[in-house]
């Protein structure tokens, strides 16, 4: 008997916030505003949810906890068959999409929602390894200043650049690109055209990283329904099926960042190489039959070694690939981020992604790319797991 | 001139915490020693420290000093919160004789503008929170490096 298949049918967010700006709601609030958003749009009561498939251990942001009871408590939703959540970080937010599966899959629920709820107040992700909690792990990293994921990924960027002679150009490419999708998006919290003057004029944060390579840093909350492709059909929505759904990664990449211990080729990467080739395996499909990449951009060098990672370009090429126009919606080969992306929309640690994709395949996106039938969402480059999600049309 | 040379955080605000299987690399470096756990058995290295050899799964460790050091990436942040004036050249390590082992630290007395890639590095130490010391790394001299 074939495995069951499954469909994302249900996608809700709050309004984008800036940091801090989403009080006095609390974060239990808008989380719960997301997924009673993503209830009505899959036409769904949200007394129906009996499973919740989280990632970033649970975590809301990286200061606050998501809670199942405190879901059901508050949404009033009378029982869970299922709750669970992948480990470590923000790589994990598509490969949640797969948690959602394994539930539906073995029976052990029906209508799973993933939600991910960011509020800034106490802590800022902008130097949020600066506020870590001491351990003898990061006691070999802390002492070096570098405070944020920004800083760290900044080392791995410069090794890009030595090895392939990548140019901040396409670091620029990819924040300009970015930046023009998110324009005529009203939920956008960056709209503002950005020239190459502009890229160039910003303030060093962490060399070779400017400002305008740094996501933003967003309060708000994004919610997405799985369930079974047979009750999807009998759903409000066009149902978006889940082609294939990945995460994991190589102990070569490991932590990542917060060790530093990659050999070549694998520091200078997004340490996605292996999940893609497992997503292509299973979905059936290869980095040609990819219509729109929505790719995890929270630094704009992690989206080109992405790219290189789900072979759009060859391992070192990222750059010239890049700066050639492919990502560009309008004229390019691989419409990359068509929502603006974390860089320019909004960042609620990968959720936009998902959300997106979901639009396309609906042909609802405001940035439609036309006749898009697959579409690619990212989670990471983080320490292990890092995800892809693969959606498609059904039938 | 000197205000645009790299340093470490300040050095009071750095504190680590150790576990028996990291507290020989600290207490070594009391003593002004880099060292790195190799495997008594199979003979690879690794780090940061931790249970098991990798590659073998031995316990038996030698804590072996490492040298030899060249940087094999680099960050330069500047404007830190709280440290807005300091310049600070985040650096991973790596080593001729220490396959594998990757350090981070900090360069320190540096011009931002002369560190590259491959060049190689002295080693120094800096006294931290609580009597510890913090290995960092120097450039070393153009001229003695060929």
């Amino acid at each position: 008997m074939a495995v069951e298949e499954v469909a994302i049918v249900g996608v809700g967010a709050t309004p984008y916030y800036f940091r801090g700006e989403s009080a006095p709601q609390t974060i239990t609030e808008l989380a719960g505003k997301a997924i009673l958003a993503a209830c009505d749009d899959a036409g769904i009561s949200v007394t129906q949810i009996d499973g919740f498939a989280y990632y970033s251990e649970a975590s809301a942001g990286y200061g606050d906890k998501m809670d199942t009871a405190t879901f059901m408590e508050t949404l009033g939703i009378p029982e869970v068959t299922f709750t669970a959540a992948l480990t470590s970080g923000g790589g994990g937010s598509a490969g949640s999409i797969g948690l959602a599966r394994a539930a539906i899959v073995a029976g052990d629920a029906t209508y799973v929602v993933t939600v991910m709820a960011l509020q800034q107040l106490k802590q800022r992700l902008g130097t949020v390894f600066g506020a870590a909690p001491l351990s003898p792990q990061n006691s070999f990293l802390m002492s070096s200043g570098l405070v944020g994921p920004g800083h760290l990924m900044s080392v791995l960027t410069r090794r890009h650049m030595h090895l392939y002679g990548t140019r901040r150009e396409a670091f620029a490419e990819i924040a300009i690109s970015s930046r023009k999708n998110a324009a005529n998006r009203p939920q956008a919290q960056k709209r503002d055209p950005m020239t190459l003057d502009d890229y160039f004029s910003a303030r060093m944060i962490a060399d070779p990283l400017c400002l305008y390579d740094f996501c933003l840093e967003t309060d708000g909350a994004v919610a997405v329904i799985t369930t079974s492709l047979d009750r999807a059909r009998d759903l409000k929505q066009k149902p978006v099926k889940v082609l294939a759904v990945a995460h994991g990664g190589r102990r070569e990449w490991g932590r990542a960042f917060a060790w530093y211990g990659m050999p070549d080729p694998d520091f200078a990467s997004s340490g996605h190489a292996p999940v893609a080739q497992r997503l292509y395996r299973r979905a059936g499909v290869g980095p040609g039959d990819i219509d729109v990449a929505l790719i995890y951009d929270h630094f704009t060098p992690m989206v080109l070694m992405q790219l290189e990672d789900y072979g759009f370009c060859a391992k070192g090429e990222g750059g010239p690939f890049v700066e050639s126009g492919a990502i560009r919606y309008e004229g390019g080969s691989i419409p990359v981020n068509t929502h603006g992306g974390q860089l320019s929309e909004a960042y609620i640690i990968g959720m936009t992604h998902v959300k997106e994709a979901v639009e396309q395949i609906r042909g609802a996106a405001i940035n439609q790319v036309a006749g898009a039938e697959v579409a690619l969402a990212t989670g990471g480059p983080a320490s292990i797991p890092v995800s892809g999600l693969i959606l498609g049309q059904d039938r | 001139m000197t205000d645009t040379r790299s340093t470490t955080l300040p050095p009071e605000s750095i504190r680590i915490t150790t576990d028996s299987w990291t507290e020989p690399f600290w207490l070594a470096a009391k003593d002004e020693r880099l060292v790195a756990p190799r495997c008594g058995s199979c003979g690879t290295f690794r780090f940061p420290p931790t249970p098991f050899c990798p590659a073998c799964r031995s316990q038996d460790t030698d804590w072996v000093p490492v040298s030899g050091g060249s940087v094999f990436s680099y960050s330069i942040v500047r404007g830190l919160p709280g440290n807005r004036d300091a310049v600070l050249v985040p650096v991973v390590v790596e080593f001729a004789d220490a396959p594998g082992v990757h350090v981070v630290s900090n360069l320190v007395d540096a011009d931002p503008a002369d560190v590259e890639i491959g060049r190689a590095v002295t080693l120094d130490f800096v006294v931290i929170a609580d009597d510890w010391k913090l290995p960092v790394f120097r450039l070393a001299d153009l001229a003695a490096e060929r």
